[in-house]
C-alpha cells in the first residue's frame, strides 16, 4: 500500500461556522505535501486535525494504515514543527529534544543515540546544552525540525515553518529542508502562504480556500494548467491577465481580439461548445521583442508603466483598452507612451468558463 | 488475522464519549465550579430568598414578604448608613479621582525620584483598614493629636476634631480613606498615561497647545477606560466600607458613622436578627449592581458596537 | 488588597501593567529650576509628607514612653528611645482574659496564612490553566460565575457560609477560614493566571501535546517554570489580602484564643477598659502592618505590577 496520510470526508465547524468541507486528500509515502493558500482558507486547521490538535465533526483520518481519528496527536506517528518555534524555554535544547521520548518512556540510551543522531543531522551538536533564548531564529528552527526527527516517526507536519525568519535564512532553510527530504525520504505534510516555498518543495500542491482543496497537483500542472480561475490568479507573481470575452468552439473574442486557439490543450481532450468565457495569460508567457513578429497571435499594446527590476522588467501596458501585465528581459528598453508589438501563443494560455471559473 | 485488524480498526475509529473528553481539565476545575456554583452562586439566592423570611436568631423558612425591608428602611441606623455612604462616596470618588489624576500627571513628567515618591504614594495601600483606621484614630485624637499640636503652636482655639463631632465624622473617616486608597489609583492612571503616545505630546507642542489645556483636552478624553476603571474600582471599595469604620470610630459618636455593611454585620453577628442583615446586604449588592450595569454596558456594549 | 484587585475589566492587564515601570512620557520641564518646575516638586513633596506623616508617628509613638507621650507632641521625635511598648504589644497586650500580646495572633495569622498561600495559589493557577488552555463545555461560564462573584459584596455571602462551613464540622477553625480565604481569592488570581497563560503561545502547548505530555505534565513541566512571576505576583497579592483581612477572621473565627493579628490588634486598640496606653497601641499598629510593608518593600517593582495586573486589566 502507497498511503501514508488519507483523509476521508473530513468536516469541521465551529458551532455555524464550517472550517473545513467534505475534504478528501490522499498523500502518498515520501511525498512532499504543501497545503497552500492565503490565510484563513483552512490549511493551518487541517495540518491541526492531521495532527489530532482540533477534534474532527466527521469523517476519517488515517496514517500508515491506521485509523487515527481519535487518537491522541502523541499517538499518530507524526511529528511537528511550528512557525513560532515552540521551543520550551526553559529547557535546554537536548531537553527539548528528548522530552517527547521521556514522555514515551523510551530507555536512556536510546534516547540518548536518537538526540545524537539528530544533532549530527542539523548540525546542532554544539547547542545541545544551550538554552532556546540563547539561539538565533534559524538554529531554533533547527532544534524545532529535530524534536520532530528523534520521534522516529513516518510523518512530519510543518506549519508555516520559515515564516518568521528573514529572506536570506528562509531561502537557506528551504535548501536544507528539501535535501532533508530527500535523506529521510519521509512523508512531509508542509502549511505556507509562500508560493515559492511551495514550489520549490512540493512533489504536489494542494491549494485551499474557503476549506476545500481548489486544486491539487504537481506544481507544474500548478503553473500551468490551472484547474480554475482562482489558482489561476492565485499562482504567479505578478499575477495571470485575464481577458473576458466569447469562446465559439475554435476563436476567443474580445473586443478587438480574435484569436484562434491553435494548439490549446482543452480539457478532456474534447472541444467544449460556444460558451463566455476568460482567458488567461501569465505576464511571462507574453512574447516581446523580434519573436513577437513570428508568435501565433499578435496585438499592439501601449505602455503606460515600467518597473525594471534588475532580472527582468515588468510593463504595465493597454490591450485592448484594459491593463495587461508584460514580464520582459531586464535589459529591455521601453518607454511610457510606446506601441508595444507583442505576441502570444495560445497553447500556453489558459481557457476558462466565466461562469463556472473551470479550465475548458 | 484479517478480520481481527478490522476489528481493532473500527475500535480505535470509534468516537470517544464526549463526557470523558478533556477529563483531566473537568476534575481540576471541580473547585471552582463548587466554588462558582455553590459558594457564590448559591450563596446570594440563598440570602437573597432568606431576605424575604421572618429569620431571626436562626435562618428559617417562614415567609414574610417584603417586612423585613419595611422594617430596614424604617431604622433610623439604616437611613444614617446610607446617608454616610452616599456623602462619603461622593466625595471619595471625586476627591481620589483627581488628586490620583494630579499625582500621576506631576509623576509623569519626567522627575527625578519617581520611584521614591511612587513607593511613598502606595506604601498605605500595602496596609490593613484596621491599622490606617487606628493609626488615624491616633492622630486626630483631640487631647494629642493634630488638634492639640496646632493649638500648642498658638491657635489655641483651633478645632478639628472629627471623631467625636457627629457633624464632622465622616471627613475624619475621608482622610484616612484617601490616605490608604490614592495611590492604587495613582498607579493606575500613570499607568494609563504611559499608554499614551509620545507623538500625542509632539503634536500639541507643534500646535501650541499649553500643557494644562493638553491634559484637559487631549488627555483626559484618551483615558477615557482608565478612568472608568478607576471609577468601578473606587465604586466597590466604597460599597464594602467596613474594617475601616469598625477600627477608626466603631460607628460612632453614636451612630454618626454607621455604614451598611456594619449594618449587615451587626444585625447578622451582633443582634442576631438575620433577617434584617439579609434584607440589608441585598440592598447592598442591589447597589452594586446598579454601579455595575452602566459600567458593564459601556465597556462591552460599546465594544461590541466597534 | 485581593477584594479590591478582583474589580478587574477584561482588557489584557500585562499589556498595561508593566507601562506603571516604563520611563515617563509626560512632557520635559525645561529648566531645572523654573517655576513649574519649583511647583511639580513642591507639590510632590507636600504631598510625599502627608503619606509618610502616619508612618512617622506611628514609629516614633511607638518608642516613647507614656509620660513623654502626654507632655509631648505626636510629631516630636522620641527624647528617651524605648522599646518597652514595643515588648509590650508582642508580649503582654491583654484582649479579654488572654494578656499574652499580639504574638498570639501573629501566630494565628501565620497559621491561617501557610495554607491558603497554597491552596487558593494552587487551585488558581490550575484554574487559569484548565481556562486558557484546556477549555470545555461550559468552562467559560464557570469563570464568569467567578468573576461576577467577586464584584457582589461579601456580606452577601457570609452566613451561608457560616452554615456550609457549619455543615462541613469547620465553622470557628482555622481551616474553615482557609477554605474562606481560598474561595474569595479565586476570582483575581484565576483571571491573574488565566490572563497569564492566555499569552503564552499557543503552538508551545501543541508542541507538548504532539511530545506526548498530558494536562499534568504540560502544567508541571511546561507552563509552571516558565511562569515563576505570575506566581510571585499571585504570592504578593495573597499575602497582603490575607495577612490585611479582617472581615472574615471576625466571621468565620468563633474563639478570640484563635483570631488573626487583625482582629486581635483592633480589640487590644479598642478595648474599652483600661488606661489607653497609646504607645503599646502604636506598636502593635506597627507590628500587624509590617509583613505587608516588608513584602511591600522588598517587591517593590513586582507589587505595583501585581496590583496593576490585578485592577487595572486595562
Amino acid at each position: 500500500m502507497n498511503h501514508s496520510v488519507e483523509i476521508k470526508n473530513l468536516d469541521l465547524s465551529f458551532g455555524a461556522v464550517t472550517v473545513l468541507e467534505n475534504l478528501n486528500l490522499d498523500i502518498h509515502k515520501g511525498e512532499f505535501l504543501v497545503l497552500l493558500g492565503s490565510s484563513g482558507c483552512g490549511k493551518s486547521t487541517l495540518l491541526n486535525c492531521i495532527a489530532g490538535l482540533l477534534e474532527v465533526s466527521d469523517g476519517q483520518i488515517w496514517i500508515e494504515g491506521k485509523n487515527v481519528t481519535w487518537e491522541a496527536p502523541s499517538d499518530r506517528g507524526i511529528g511537528m514543527v511550528f512557525q513560532s518555534y515552540a521551543l520550551y524555554p526553559q529547557m535546554t535544547v537536548k531537553g527539548n529534544l528528548s522530552f517527547g521520548l521521556k514522555n514515551a518512556k523510551v530507555p536512556k540510551a536510546e534516547i540518548e543515540k536518537r538526540v545524537q543522531r539528530a544533532a549530527d543531522v542539523l548540525q546542532i551538536q554544539p547547542l545541545l546544552d544551550r538554552k532556546p533564548g540563547a539561539l538565533s531564529g534559524g538554529q531554533r528552527q533547527r532544534v524545532a525540525i529535530g524534536r520532530a526527527l528523534v520521534r522516529d516517526v513516518d510523518v512530519f507536519l510543518f506549519d508555516e515553518p520559515l515564516s518568521n525568519l528573514d529572506a536570506k535564512l528562509r531561502a537557506d532553510l528551504r535548501v536544507e529542508l528539501k535535501r532533508l527530504h530527500q535523506q529521510l525520504e519521509n512523508t512531509m505534510i508542509y502549511v505556507t502562504h509562500d508560493q515559492i516555498e511551495a514550489m520549490t518543495l512540493a512533489d504536489r500542491i494542494a491549494i485551499m480556500k474557503g476549506g476545500s482543496i481548489m486544486q491539487l497537483g504537481s506544481p507544474d500542472e500548478i503553473y500551468n494548467r490551472p484547474q480554475n480561475l482562482y489558482v489561476a490568479d492565485f499562482i504567479g507573481s505578478p499575477s495571470m491577465n485575464f481577458i473576458e470575452g466569447e469562446f465559439d468552439g475554435t476563436h476567443f473574442k474580445a473586443g478587438d481580439m480574435n484569436m484562434e486557439m491553435i494548439g490549446y490543450a482543452y480539457v478532456g481532450s474534447l472541444t467544449p461548445s460556444a460558451r463566455r468565457a476568460t482567458i488567461g495569460i501569465r505576464p511571462e508567457h507574453v512574447i516581446t521583442g523580434e519573436l513577437a513578429a513570428t508568435a501565433p497571435q499578435r496585438f499592439t499594446a501601449t505602455v503606460d508603466l515600467v518597473e525594471p527590476m534588475g532580472s527582468d522588467t515588468l510593463v504595465y501596458a493597454t490591450l485592448d483598452g484594459k491593463m495587461f501585465r508584460i514580464r520582459m528581459d531586464g535589459q529591455a528598453k521601453v518607454k511610457p507612451g510606446e506601441s508595444l508589438p507583442i505576441g502570444i501563443d495560445p497553447a500556453r494560455a489558459s481557457l476558462f468558463d466565466t461562469k463556472t471559473e473551470q479550465r475548458l | 488475522m484479517a478480520s481481527i485488524d478490522t476489528d481493532a480498526r473500527s475500535r480505535a475509529g470509534r468516537r470517544p464519549n464526549r463526557l470523558f473528553k478533556n477529563m483531566n481539565a473537568k476534575l481540576a476545575s471541580l473547585p471552582m465550579m463548587f466554588t462558582a456554583l455553590v459558594v457564590f452562586l448559591g450563596g446570594t439566592i440563598w440570602t437573597i430568598t432568606y431576605s424575604f423570611t421572618s429569620s431571626g436568631l436562626l435562618p428559617r423558612l417562614e415567609w414574610a414578604g417584603l417586612e423585613q425591608y419595611a422594617r430596614l428602611w424604617s431604622s433610623r441606623k439604616w437611613l444614617v448608613s446610607i446617608e454616610n455612604l452616599a456623602i462619603y462616596g461622593f466625595l471619595s470618588l471625586i476627591l481620589t479621582l483627581v488628586i490620583a489624576f494630579i499625582l500621576a500627571a506631576l509623576l509623569d513628567r519626567k522627575i527625578r525620584g519617581e520611584d521614591t515618591f511612587r513607593t511613598i504614594f502606595l506604601y498605605p495601600f500595602a496596609l490593613s483598614f484596621i491599622v490606617t483606621g487606628l493609626v488615624w484614630q491616633w492622630i486626630l485624637n483631640p487631647q494629642f493629636g493634630v488638634q492639640d499640636v496646632v493649638r500648642d503652636l498658638g491657635w489655641t482655639n483651633f478645632n478639628f476634631d472629627p471623631l467625636n463631632n457627629p457633624e464632622i465624622v465622616l471627613y475624619g473617616l475621608l482622610i484616612a480613606g484617601l490616605w490608604q486608597g490614592t495611590g492604587l489609583i495613582m498607579c493606575i492612571m500613570l499607568a494609563g498615561l504611559r499608554g499614551i503616545d509620545e507623538d500625542i505630546w509632539k503634536a500639541t507642542r507643534v500646535d501650541g497647545i499649553g500643557t494644562v489645556k493638553t491634559y484637559l483636552v487631549v488627555i483626559i478624553p484618551m483615558m477615557r477606560p482608565v478612568f472608568v476603571t478607576s471609577l468601578v474600582l473606587i465604586g466597590s471599595g466604597i460599597v464594602k466600607l467596613y474594617d475601616l469604620v469598625v477600627a477608626q470610630t466603631s460607628g460612632g459618636p453614636g451612630i454618626s458613622s454607621e455604614v451598611p455593611a456594619k449594618y449587615v454585620m451587626t444585625s447578622m453577628f451582633g443582634g442576631q436578627n438575620l433577617g434584617q442583615g439579609f434584607a440589608a446586604s441585598t440592598m447592598m449588592m442591589l447597589s452594586v449592581i446598579i454601579i455595575l450595569i452602566p459600567w458593564a454596558y459601556l465597556e462591552f456594549g460599546g465594544r461590541k458596537r466597534g | 488588597m485581593a477584594d479590591v484587585g478582583i474589580l478587574a475589566t477584561t482588557k489584557a492587564a500585562e499589556q498595561i501593567a508593566p507601562r506603571t515601570l516604563d520611563g515617563p512620557s509626560g512632557p520635559r520641564p525645561k529648566r531645572r529650576f523654573s517655576r513649574a518646575n519649583i511647583i511639580v516638586y513642591g507639590t510632590l513633596f507636600i504631598v510625599a509628607v502627608y503619606y509618610a506623616l502616619p508612618l512617622y508617628v506611628m514609629i516614633v509613638t511607638s518608642l516613647k514612653g507614656m509620660p513623654e507621650i502626654q507632655m509631648g507632641n505626636i510629631f516630636a521625635p522620641p527624647i528617651e528611645v524605648t522599646f518597652e511598648p514595643w515588648v509590650k504589644a508582642w508580649s503582654e497586650a491583654c484582649t479579654g482574659i488572654n494578656c499574652d500580646g499580639l504574638s498570639r495572633g501573629f501566630w494565628n495569622s501565620v497559621n491561617i496564612l501557610i495554607p491558603s498561600l497554597i491552596v487558593s495559589i494552587a487551585v488558581a493557577s490550575i484554574n487559569g490553566y484548565a481556562l486558557s488552555m484546556w477549555k470545555f463545555k461550559g468552562s467559560e461560564v464557570f469563570f464568569s460565575i467567578l468573576m461576577i462573584g467577586a464584584f457582589i459584596p461579601y456580606q452577601v455571602m457570609l452566613y451561608p457560609i457560616v452554615i456550609m462551613l457549619r455543615e462541613a464540622g469547620l465553622y470557628g477553625s482555622l481551616s474553615g477560614l482557609v477554605l474562606v480565604h481560598v474561595a474569595f481569592g479565586m476570582p483575581i488570581n484565576t483571571l491573574l493566571f488565566r490572563n497569564y497563560f492566555a499569552a503564552i503561545p499557543e503552538e508551545l502547548f501543541k508542541a507538548a501535546r504532539v511530545d506526548g505530555a498530558g494536562f499534568w505534565a504540560i502544567f508541571f513541566r511546561i507552563i509552571m517554570p516558565m511562569s515563576l512571576p505570575i506566581f510571585v505576583v499571585a504570592l504578593i497579592i495573597q499575602v497582603t489580602g490575607i495577612w490585611n483581612d479582617f472581615l472574615f477572621g471576625v466571621t468565620y473565627i468563633s474563639s478570640p484564643d484563635r483570631y488573626p493579628m487583625t482582629v486581635q490588634l483592633n480589640n487590644i486598640v479598642n478595648s474599652v477598659q483600661g488606661v489607653k496606653e497609646y504607645n503599646v497601641n502604636m506598636a502593635a499598629t506597627l507590628l500587624t502592618g509590617l509583613v505587608p510593608l516588608t513584602i511591600y518593600f522588598i517587591s517593590g517593582k513586582l507589587f505595583v505590577r501585581g496590583i496593576a495586573a490585578g485592577a487595572v486589566k486595562g
